[in-house]
């Protein structure tokens, strides 16, 4: 730690309350519009925009702030630690659904498919993996294969993990260019990967029967999948942001916080991909 | 390290900043101060709401039969109770001491992310909001319980139109919580002064470190539970329905993998504060420093282990209980450290008896008796026959109201003179104490008698044979409902001014030599710390070094 250098502390904020507000706006939006009321769409609708535009003012301010050299080393220690346990929830939230998908496989699907439950209640119910359950919830359904295109998106999300490195190491040695280039090439491929996995989830809602609804085969499939696809999104989107600052001439290879988090978040995405793509495609 | 306070956009101006005028300060203030006075009044007034709807418990229990509010609303009231208590009161107020205390505690100018900790704030009221808006609502708010176990929680007369604004309250309440800990954490490992080494920082700051990544690793898991049981309602998933392939005891146990670490977010703080306490008033170093920070740490990670001794009576197959039974009954051994180090720092101390000694010290003997009944439910086969009776409400009371609580109030009469610079009415902190001591055990102990006899909790009418000691129950409500006025009236009374004696840096006799904020000016000026002290005390670790 350095000596005699000052950590900045900022005296007022104004977008935290202006964002909470959004955000409280668009979730008693969404919960009107899960009851059937008319007045939900309106909320939600103003509620994310208040939100995007809490996104833009306070990250614009943070980059001002940060270009013009008001963050000192301390500061970027604090963030890195943010950045660190944001993302360590965000595993656990996985986790809760990667345990669902566990304990549903490996111990309630075999129960229900023994003893006297099979005896008594369901005793024509053969517990098998993909199943929609004993009460065929969601009508026949075909699971989805794991060697289409859920394999070249494992393979773009790999490459896009390489690229961001490839970027990384462009800051570092002043190649601004290759900056650029990695960061195009890694946003593009997120960007990719939604579309694949876009025609994935058409696929399987039109020719293979499988939908949210497909009982807890197709429950946990959508959750997690969907779940990561929405984080793939967020991520393209901050790497996005990265890009476009760096196009302005933003970071150096002592102070560039913003790409480092971009980058975590971007393999932490991967990582989880990863896991998705043996536990629920594979096996 | 050092740290300066510094400008925000414009540099004209290098002085230090007092606060915004008017109410604007409170609605964008990134102060410590600031922030944790926002925290500990809103989590006050959060106490009264929620302990108003204890007293409606307590009135329509008071006889057996339907007196005054009809078996729904009745429901409403115990799942609101204990919402409104765990994320609007307890958590929030020992969230409000950790921005006030743990900067001036470890030598920090303020929090680590002064931007975050405002946003923190208002997500909780946010959260809180959306919860008590389904009070207003058709069909009322949520009376499934609090644990919003399903099914029950998703047939259409449990929840009316009450279950979406609970899960999203749910989900505000997670990331407040989230970006509070995790602000927590950066301060302590980034803000601290150089001097004070990880084995020198106070109890508090221990313990407040370890909830903060206990909060972490599980409130994604309560967002990830409950938004599961939107799918399931809204979305037509299975996670929770047998004939899908799903599992309600799923949820149970994805509920408790959260629920058992949160109880112990509320009391490892409680057991910081009392580890701070204690020692002043004994005029002792704590006994068994060292030993604290692994109990606390040995603490939180059983707590992880151990959550399906909520659910003994749920059907698991054996391992799984006799696991979970002797892995519960193994918490016993770390808090029974502390128990005894705290009775140890007592012991031959030069002991006196102001209001936050009295607090600490019931809470010390009544937690334990919590503890103990804790021990009893651990049991697997006896947990058959207490399980979801008045004896569970009996135990978790005993181990939050005369524990999390009475810490709470004990805080509030250690720091509020080194916060506000004026001493509170002593006598009345008294009588508060001796009130509250009383009435809490009129309260909650006749609840044991009643659970072993059957009683179950969570309805509003019951058999006749339980009448007695409900009254007696009830009566002790009141009387505690009613004493904490007393506390209201001596925190407004001192922030105008209290006794008008003026009181001293350390306040309380030799108290610089226990931690950093008593040798700061009272009232604590509105910034601290600029620079960061050279040297820490360390009487409070005597032990270890």
């Amino acid at each position: 730690m350095s000596t005699n250098s000052t950590y900045y502390i900022p005296h007022k904020a104004t977008w935290p309350v202006i964002g909470t507000a959004g955000l409280m706006t668009m979730l008693a939006g969404f919960a009107n519009y899960l009851n059937g009321s008319s007045i939900g769409q309106p909320l939600m609708i103003v509620g994310l925009s208040v939100f995007i535009v809490m996104l833009v003012g306070w990250f614009t301010l943070q980059a001002k702030e940060s270009e013009s050299g008001m963050y000192n080393h301390e500061v970027g220690i604090s963030y890195r630690h943010g950045m660190m346990w944001f993302i360590f929830s965000e595993i656990v939230f996985f986790a809760v659904f990667f345990g669902t998908l566990w304990y549903t496989r490996n111990l309630s699907v075999p129960w229900l498919g023994e003893g006297a439950t099979k005896e008594l209640l369901w005793p024509t119910f053969d517990a098998v993996w993909p199943t929609n359950g004993p009460g065929k919830v969601g009508g026949e359904f075909e699971p989805m294969g794991a060697w289409g295109l859920p394999f070249i998106n494992t393979l773009l999300l790999l490459t896009s993990g390489v690229t961001c490195t490839w970027a990384h190491h462009g800051l570092l040695a002043k190649n601004r260019d290759q900056l650029i280039k990695g960061l195009l090439a890694t946003v593009a491929l997120g960007f990719l990967f939604v579309c694949f996995q876009a025609i994935e989830y058409h696929e399987a809602y039109s020719e293979m029967g499988l939908t949210l609804g497909s009982g807890v085969y197709g429950s946990t499939f959508f959750m997690l999948t969907g779940f990561h696809g929405f984080h793939v999104c967020v991520g393209a989107i901050i790497l996005s942001v990265v890009l476009f600052r760096s196009t302005k001439g933003h970071f150096s290879p002592e102070n560039h916080f913003a790409f480092e988090a971009a980058a975590w978040y971007w393999h932490f995405v991967d990582v989880v991909w990863l896991g998705l793509f043996i536990f629920v495609y594979l096996i | 390290m050092s740290a300066a306070v510094d400008e925000h956009d414009h540099h004209d101006d290098h002085h230090d900043h007092g606060p915004e005028k008017g109410l604007l300060r409170w609605i964008i203030t990134t102060n410590h101060k600031d922030i944790g006075t926002l925290y500990l009044l809103f989590a006050l007034t959060m106490f009264f709401v929620g302990g108003s709807m204890a007293m409606v418990i307590r009135a329509e229990l008071f006889e057996p039969g339907l007196q005054f509010v009809d078996p729904a609303f009745f429901n409403s009231m115990t799942t609101m109770h204990a919402l409104v208590m765990v994320f609007g009161a307890v958590m929030p107020a020992f969230v409000g001491l950790a921005n006030w205390q743990i900067p001036l505690m470890i030598g920090a100018a303020d929090m680590a992310l002064p931007r975050m900790n405002n946003m923190s704030f208002w997500m909780l009221v946010a959260g809180v909001l959306l919860l008590a808006s389904t009070l207003f609502m058709e069909g009322g708010a949520p009376n499934g319980g609090w644990t919003l176990y399903p099914p029950l929680v998703l047939q259409p007369i449990t929840v009316g139109k009450a279950l979406p604004f609970a899960v999203f309250s749910v989900h505000l309440l997670g990331i407040s919580s989230i970006m509070g800990a995790i602000n927590i954490i950066a301060t302590i490992f980034n803000m601290r002064a150089p001097a004070m080494k990880l084995m020198d920082m106070p109890l508090f700051v221990w313990t407040w470190l370890i909830t903060a990544f206990l909060l972490i690793a599980v409130m994604p898991v309560f967002a990830g539970a409950v938004t599961m049981l939107l799918t399931d309602k809204f979305f037509h998933t299975s996670f929770f329905n047998a004939a899908g392939g799903g599992d309600p005891v799923l949820y149970e146990h994805i509920f408790w993998f959260f629920g058992h670490p949160e109880v112990y977010i509320m009391i490892l703080p409680t057991f910081g504060v009392a580890s701070t306490i204690i020692p002043v008033f004994a005029r002792k170093p704590l006994f068994g420093y060292a030993s604290m920070v692994w109990a606390t740490a040995s603490i939180a990670f059983l707590s992880f282990i151990v959550w399906a001794h909520h659910m003994f009576t749920v059907g698991m197959p054996i391992a799984g209980e006799l696991y979970f039974m002797y892995a519960t009954m193994l918490i016993a051994v770390p808090t029974g450290v502390k128990v005894f180090n705290w009775t140890a720092t007592m012991w031959k101390g030069a002991m006196t008896f102001e209001t936050p000694m009295l607090f600490s010290i019931a809470f010390v003997v009544l937690f334990t008796m919590g503890g103990f009944t804790g021990l009893m439910m651990a049991i697997a086969p006896a947990d058959f026959q207490y399980h979801d009776t008045y004896f569970i409400v009996a135990h978790f009371h005993y181990t939050l109201v005369p524990a999390s609580v009475f810490i709470l109030m004990a805080a509030g009469y250690f720091w509020l003179p080194k916060w506000t610079g004026h001493m509170y009415n002593e006598k009345i902190g008294q009588l508060h104490f001796w009130l509250s001591t009383i009435s809490v055990n009129i309260l909650f102990f006749p609840q044991h008698f009643l659970g072993l006899a059957g009683m179950p909790r969570r309805i509003p009418d019951y058999a006749v044979q339980f009448a007695d000691w409900n009254m007696i129950s009830s009566v002790g409500g009141f009387i505690f409902g009613a004493s904490q006025l007393l506390f209201l009236y001596i925190v407004i009374d001192t922030i105008r001014g209290g006794t008008g004696e003026k009181v001293s840096d350390e306040v309380w006799e030799d108290a610089a030599k226990h931690g950093l904020e008593w040798t700061l000016p009272s009232p604590t000026p509105y910034h601290t710390w600029t620079t960061p002290p050279t040297s820490v005390p360390t009487e409070h670790v005597l032990d270890s070094h």
